[in-house]
Formats: C-alpha cells, sequence, structure tokens
C-alpha cells in the first residue's frame, strides 16, 4: 500500500518533471537531471572501491532463464520475478494474435517464453561467468556491477519502481575473504553516504521471502544478521528507504553456481548494492529538486 | 509418547527428505543440528516435514532458528504443540 507522503512526493517529481509516469504503477522514465544524479552516485561508488581494481561488469535487464532457475529466486520470492515471453508462431498465429488484439482481449496468452528472465538483482548474472573459469584464484575474486533489475511488484511509492538499477560490489572468495569485504563496505557506504549529506541509519534487515516458509527464512537471515540495509526517511520516518544493502550469502550462492574457491571447496559470496534511483530521490528530497542549489560539498562528490 | 519415541520420529523425519548430510540417528539429542549441516531451505522442509508427520502447525513465533536447532528444542516445540492440539 502507498502511503499519502509517498504519493505526494511522487506528483512533486512529476510536476519538476524529474521523473515522467506511464500508465503501468512503478514504471517512469527519467530526465536529464534525474539521470545526472543516478549516474554521478555510481560513479562515486565505482571510485570508492577502485583502489582494490575490481573487474567491471555491466549487464543489461536480463539475464539467463537457467541463471534464475539456479539462483534459488523462484523458491523465495516468486512473487517478484519476471519472465520475458515473445511471439514463436508463423502465418496462421499471426492473424490470430492480430484479430484477438481488435477485439480488444487478452493477445498475451499464445507468447512463448524466450530463454530470457528480467535480472533481479545485480549481481545474479555474474556468478555464472566467474563459475565457468574454474576455481577462483588464492584472493577470490572482486568485481563491480551494474544492472537494470525487475521486480513485480507495482507502487505509486516512487522508491519502489518495478525497473531500477542496482549498482554492487561482489566479493566471492572464503567466509573470512567476504565477512571482512562486508565489514569494509558497511563502513564505505556509510561514508559514501554521508558525504552526500542524507541523514540514515544502519539496521539488520531481511529480504521479502514468501510465504510461510519465507517467514522462516527471513527469521534466520535476522538471526544471523545475514543482511544489513542503510536506511534513509524518504517518505517517512517510521519506514524508512532501505538505499544501500549489505549481504552475506553464505555458501548458498556458491553452491547454486557451482563456484569453488582454490582449494576446491564451495566458495561464499557477499554483494553490496547501492539503488540508484532510491538515493537519487533521497538527495532530491533532502537538497530540493535543483541540483545546481545543492551545498558544494554534495555537487563535488557527486561530480568533481 | 515418550521423549525417546519422539527422538526417533523426529530423526526420521530428519533422514526423510535428505535433510541432514549426515544419518540423524548418530546424532545425540543435544547436538546442534547446524554444525551438523542443516541449512536455511533444509529447515523449511524440515518444519513441513515435522508438521506432516505430528499433524501440527508451527505458529509464526516458532518459525525461528533456534526452534530446529537440536533434536532436544524440535521435541520441546513438538511436545508443545501437540498439548495445545490435546488441549483445544
Amino acid at each position: 500500500m502507498s502511503t499519502e507522503a509517498q504519493i505526494a512526493y511522487r506528483n512533486e517529481l512529476l510536476a519538476h518533471g524529474l521523473l515522467h509516469a506511464t500508465d503501468v504503477d512503478g514504471l517512469y522514465a527519467r530526465s536529464g537531471v534525474f539521470e545526472d544524479i543516478a549516474l554521478g552516485i555510481a560513479a562515486l561508488v565505482s571510485r570508492n572501491g577502485a583502489a582494490e581494481k575490481p573487474e567491471v561488469m555491466r549487464f543489461p535487464p536480463g539475464m539467463t532463464r537457467g541463471t534464475l532457475e539456479r539462483s534459488g529466486y523462484l523458491r523465495s520470492f516468486p512473487q517478484l520475478a519476471g519472465t520475458i515471453h515473445a511471439f514463436a508462431g508463423g502465418d496462421p498465429e499471426h492473424a490470430a494474435l492480430l484479430a484477438t488484439l481488435d477485439r480488444g482481449e487478452d493477445w498475451t496468452s499464445g507468447q512463448k517464453a524466450t530463454g530470457i528472465a528480467f535480472t533481479p538483482a545485480a549481481c545474479y548474472p555474474a556468478y555464472p561467468i566467474v563459475a565457468k573459469r574454474g576455481p577462483l584464484p588464492a584472493d577470490g575474486a572482486l568485481l563491480d556491477v551494474q544492472s537494470w533489475c525487475f521486480r513485480h511488484e507495482p507502487s505509486l511509492d516512487p522508491a519502489r519502481q518495478q525497473l531500477f538499477r542496482q549498482h554492487e560490489h561482489v566479493r566471492i572468495g572464503t567466509a573470512e575473504q567476504v565477512l571482512a569485504f562486508r565489514e569494509q563496505w558497511l563502513q564505505r557506504g556509510r561514508a559514501i553516504i554521508e558525504s552526500l549529506g542524507v541523514p540514515f541509519d544502519v539496521d539488520v534487515a531481511n529480504d521479502p521471502f514468501f510465504g510461510r516458509a519465507g517467514r522462516m527464512l527471513a527469521a534466520n537471515q535476522r538471526d544471523q544478521a545475514l543482511k544489513f540495509e542503510l536506511l534513509v526517511a524518504i517518505t517517512s520516518k517510521e519506514k524508512p528507504t532501505a538505499c544501500c544493502s549489505f549481504n552475506y550469502h553464505q555458501d548458498h550462492l556458491g553452491h547454486a553456481f557451482g563456484l569453488r574457491t582454490a582449494d576446491g571447496a564451495t566458495a561464499h559470496t557477499a554483494c553490496v548494492g547501492f539503488g540508484l534511483e532510491r538515493i537519487t530521490l533521497a538527495l532530491l528530497r533532502y537538497h530540493g529538486f535543483d541540483p545546481k542549489a545543492w551545498p558544494d560539498a554534495v555537487r563535488r562528490a557527486l561530480w568533481g | 509418547m515418550t521423549t525417546s519415541e519422539l527422538g526417533h520420529q523426529i530423526r526420521l523425519v530428519l533422514n526423510e527428505g535428505g535433510t541432514l548430510p549426515v544419518d540423524a540417528t548418530t546424532l545425540k539429542d543435544g547436538d546442534d543440528l547446524y554444525a551438523a549441516g542443516l541449512t536455511s531451505h533444509a529447515t523449511v522442509n524440515l518444519m513441513l516435514g515435522l508438521e506432516e508427520r505430528f499433524d501440527v502447525e508451527f505458529p509464526d513465533r516458532l518459525l525461528r532458528r533456534r526452534t530446529f536447532e537440536s533434536i532436544d528444542a524440535i521435541s520441546a516445540a513438538v511436545t508443545e504443540l501437540l498439548a495445545s492440539k490435546k488441549a483445544a
């Protein structure tokens, strides 16, 4: 449910031409101003991680359907996943499609699944690529990734979009390596958002696992402090918005994708994600709708 | 049901779905099941298996890591659920 405050903020963003709404809730076009901010944040995050020379990968919004299946996403989040379907018939099916369309009826039932699924989190497409290379070197792997992501959760909250970008750093290696990485980025994440002049809290969190089994997975995740979020009050102090997340997957994805450390053990993984749209929305909320009038320190952090 | 009978039934559920990488009959009642290789996703299957075998339903407050950490802990939870079922 979207709150009045969320809808009011959405209306302000639309009135200032920062976002353009569509007929689908949670699907927007971005203005040049909005995009400059989002790209500035991505560059700022990349600069903060550049010293360790991560391997850079940029992904399209889709990944292979097999990657979605192997990741376990359908087990945990069937309600959020999206697959891409396409026309796969001949002339008779084409005629039937057009007739259905003309009658204003649902023409999509004849569409067939392609080998592509929407990417639900920016790090997923990276794991099979790294796994294919064989066992990791002794110092593991470190990636700087960005992807458009899809999650099926229509909402009028501008901070809950269906297609949005995550900029992540991903660590694959031993448990010690990935936990040290997450600790380092918990500090960095705080410093980055601090440099943007936005107030925040960091707290233990859980993913929106589906159903009854999901309540148990969520409790497990919290009990083990596997996920932390950096929260900003964009439209509510009581229900702040997660702008960054710091996730330790243990060896779950290592098993799923066959990731191996140098000595042949199943690799552990962690990722730290920055929501480019959400941080943009936080900046617009705290510094106003005209970035030219933002504090110099914030402008320097984003654009040098 | 006696405590040892309950422990036996729980071990059967643990062994049913390949929940653990080890044979549950080799475990002591107090052994840490997570240390024995119980994963988060396997815990979900374990919960569903226990519900089926004992015809009970775990309420939200028991859907926690601690509830399933040992055969002792599971026994305590199942005993409580069976007792409240009898009372109902």
